[in-house]
């Protein structure tokens, strides 16, 4: 066997990937390093599970390279499929099967690996190893499937959307999952459109629209990258409208932008910025009728490169 | 953790494992594949068991005084019922099927037989009728006649169909089994996860065909125990044959439901499928009623049915107790149909 130590985990190259009208993925570089997890941010429909899943050879690319743990789909599909652990989005096991049945099933299909019980206890399962599929709440689901995906002893893990659908409190239990396998040493790619799932979950972030690659980088690199560390967004009375000129010369306003009614400033010094906007608010005569201010996000970074928000709601 | 390591192990045995376990917590499906065709054959055994001779019903138009005279003559011959009644009420029971052949004293002192010539029973009224009056009025037969009445095993109604239940109930379960199954997977996208694992993907299939080959041993002990039990009816064939009969005709069936079932994406679209495959074969394949009964034209395409053949095989060897040579001719075809429905359904299927 080669070394492969030295070799990322995955390496694509000019991924393109076209259905009938639409294309999906346009042109795609992705690097995933062992022992990272990097993460694939963008909205629905911005061509992620199309690259990960020709990144877990379910699907081919009409154009591009890619190179798995060092090798090729077509070439080492078997091999390949021993060292890859994969949870796709939505996969709905057999419902009357029981956890211990499913994740033996998996089990058998793979050389090494570590017992379905001990699995089904790393994924908090325990108690429900005998109860039928049928009967598991959404995030009880969400964590067979990972059990499913763990149970090869894998190398890289390929995650789609994990958490998506979840309430908070099973999202954060499946972090913590994700987090533990991390910890081990071994490399994770998945696609998500929680910017708070990426930016807890990922060394390194891609952030995709419209299946190309608009920012790249650890979250704390890509938020500071806006030079402002918080976000202000204000709306009038009246959805009335001020002159937006005198607001980008305040003192620690980095960009202003008008979207629905909303204004949104990127401020750099919230404590000096705030008395003057409210000075310069009263001068034009507008009547605030809402304002609020966060820390800088990952969805910051989204809406200052498309102007567009990650979900449409 | 129950058992670790060894045979039980393999992915072939839990795929087939998982199979069974699918099948026996559906109650629905193990009451249409074990327990409909019972009732079924119950049921309609019961509805057509081999009775009394029936008894033949006439009337006697009372028009005239002698009437009463030839219904006595009548009432004395064995199974015949005689009623006198008035032209209209005989007509009407004669329209109604009440009785099977009106008795009209003609002018000229003879009979007029007024009956339905396309009713089997007016016609055997007919005949005894006639018969009776003949003798009655002197006739002596220059025959001699002595009878010795027979009845056997394997020429009633139940005997028929019990292998026609049976290779109806091969082809159901085959084709309906695989189909719903596969259909299923594939919707909710467990196909696409199980191939994204190094699962070996004809053991996957072969998993159906196994899971099948011995669900079959209780399908038929159940269906064929409970014939020969309950109606007495015979199995004069080699067991071997028969064994031989259904493992090829369920291998051919389940090929089929994995044709079926290799591009559909919705159980809608599977169900009607599968209908439009089966319908045929209910109808043709001479399992209620002999094949035979349709037109001489339709008769190639309806030998050329893998139900026809099976049905065919199961009661040559069942009834007739037929050998490998007499029913290698249906073998052929199963055989062709199993052969070629398998390599059309590993060519086109689809995992996604």
């Amino acid at each position: 066997m080669q070394s492969t130590s030295g070799q990322p985990a995955l390496e694509v190259r000019g991924l393109r990937k076209a259905y009938q009208d639409v294309v999906a993925v346009d042109g795609l570089d992705l690097e995933v390093f062992r022992g990272e997890c990097f993460g694939l941010l963008g909205p629905n429909g911005a061509g992620k599970t199309t690259t990960i899943e020709i990144c877990e050879g379910l699907n081919t690319p009409d154009a591009g390279d890619v190179t798995v743990l060092g090798r090729r789909w077509g070439k080492d599909d078997r091999e390949l499929r021993e060292r890859l652990g994969i949870s796709l989005q939505e996969t709905q096991f057999s419902e009357k099967l029981t956890v211990e049945e499913t994740v033996r099933l998996f089990r058998s299909f793979y050389r090494a690996g570590a017992s379905p019980q001990a699995v089904i206890d790393m994924v908090q399962l325990g108690e429900k190893a005998h109860s039928r599929v049928g009967s598991l709440s959404g995030g009880q689901k969400q964590r067979l499937a990972l059990a499913c995906a763990l149970v090869g002893d894998p190398e890289l893990l390929f995650l789609d959307e994990p958490t998506t659908g979840l309430d908070p409190q099973s999202r954060r239990q499946l972090w913590g999952l994700i987090e533990g396998f991390k910890s081990a040493g071994r490399s994770i790619l998945l696609t998500t459109h929680y910017m708070e799932e990426a930016e807890r979950l990922c060394d390194r972030v891609a952030i995709v629209d419209h299946g190309r690659m608009i920012a790249l980088g650890t979250p704390r690199e890509l938020i500071s990258a806006l030079r402002a560390e918080h976000v202000l967004e204000f709306a009038l009375a009246d959805n009335a409208a001020v002159d937006e000129a005198p607001l980008l010369s305040i003192e620690g306003v980095c960009a202003a932008a008008r979207q629905n009614g909303t204004y949104r400033l990127q401020v750099e010094e919230l404590h000096r910025a705030m008395p003057a906007l409210l000075g310069e608010l009263r001068r034009q005569g507008a009547q605030l009728a809402e304002l609020r201010t966060h820390s800088a996000t990952l969805e910051d970074v989204f809406v200052s490169l498309t102007g567009r928000h990650l979900r449409d709601e | 953790m129950s058992e670790t390591g060894g045979w039980a192990e393999h992915p072939l045995v839990q795929l087939t494992r998982v199979r069974y376990r699918e099948f026996f917590r559906e109650p629905e499906a193990v009451f249409w594949v074990f327990i409909f065709p019972v009732l079924l054959a119950a049921g309609l055994g019961i509805a057509f068991r081999n009775r009394a001779p029936e008894r033949t019903v006439v009337a006697v138009v009372a028009n005239d005084s002698t009437a009463r005279g030839l219904a006595e003559a009548l009432r004395r011959t064995q199974g015949l019922d005689v009623s006198l009644s008035s032209e209209s009420a005989a007509a009407e029971a004669l329209r109604t099927g009440e009785v099977s052949l009106v008795l009209v004293r003609a002018r000229n002192g003879g009979v007029e037989y007024r009956y339905d010539d396309t009713r089997p029973e007016s016609r055997v009224a007919r005949l005894v009728v006639d018969d009776a009056l003949q003798r009655s009025a002197g006739r002596r037969d220059p025959v001699a006649l002595r009878e010795r009445l027979v009845h056997e095993r394997g020429s009633r109604y139940i005997d028929f169909l019990v292998p026609g239940l049976l290779g109806m109930n091969l082809m159901g379960s085959g084709i309906w089994g695989v189909g719903f199954a596969i259909v299923d997977a594939r919707k909710k996208r467990l196909l696409k996860r199980l191939i994204a694992t190094p699962m070996s993907r004809p053991q996957y299939l072969a998993s159906f065909v196994l899971s099948r080959l011995t669900l079959l041993v209780i399908e038929v002990g159940l269906l064929l125990g409970f014939g020969a039990l309950v109606f007495g009816v015979p199995l004069r064939g080699s067991l071997l044959v028969l064994v031989a009969i259904c493992v090829l005709s369920s291998l051919a069936f389940t090929s089929l439901g994995l044709l079926v079932s290799s591009r559909v994406q919705t159980m809608e679209g599977a169900s009607g499928l599968m209908n439009l495959i089966m319908l045929p074969m209910w109808i043709f394949s001479g399992v209620f009623f002999a094949a035979s009964r349709f037109p001489e034209s339709l008769q190639p395409f309806i030998q050329a049915l893998p139900l026809t053949a099976v049905v065919d095989a199961l009661r040559a060897n069942i009834i007739r107790g037929a050998g490998w040579h007499a029913v290698a001719p249906e073998m052929a075809i199963i055989l062709a149909w199993l052969a070629a429905s398998f390599v059309l359904a590993v060519r086109m299927f689809r995992w996604r």
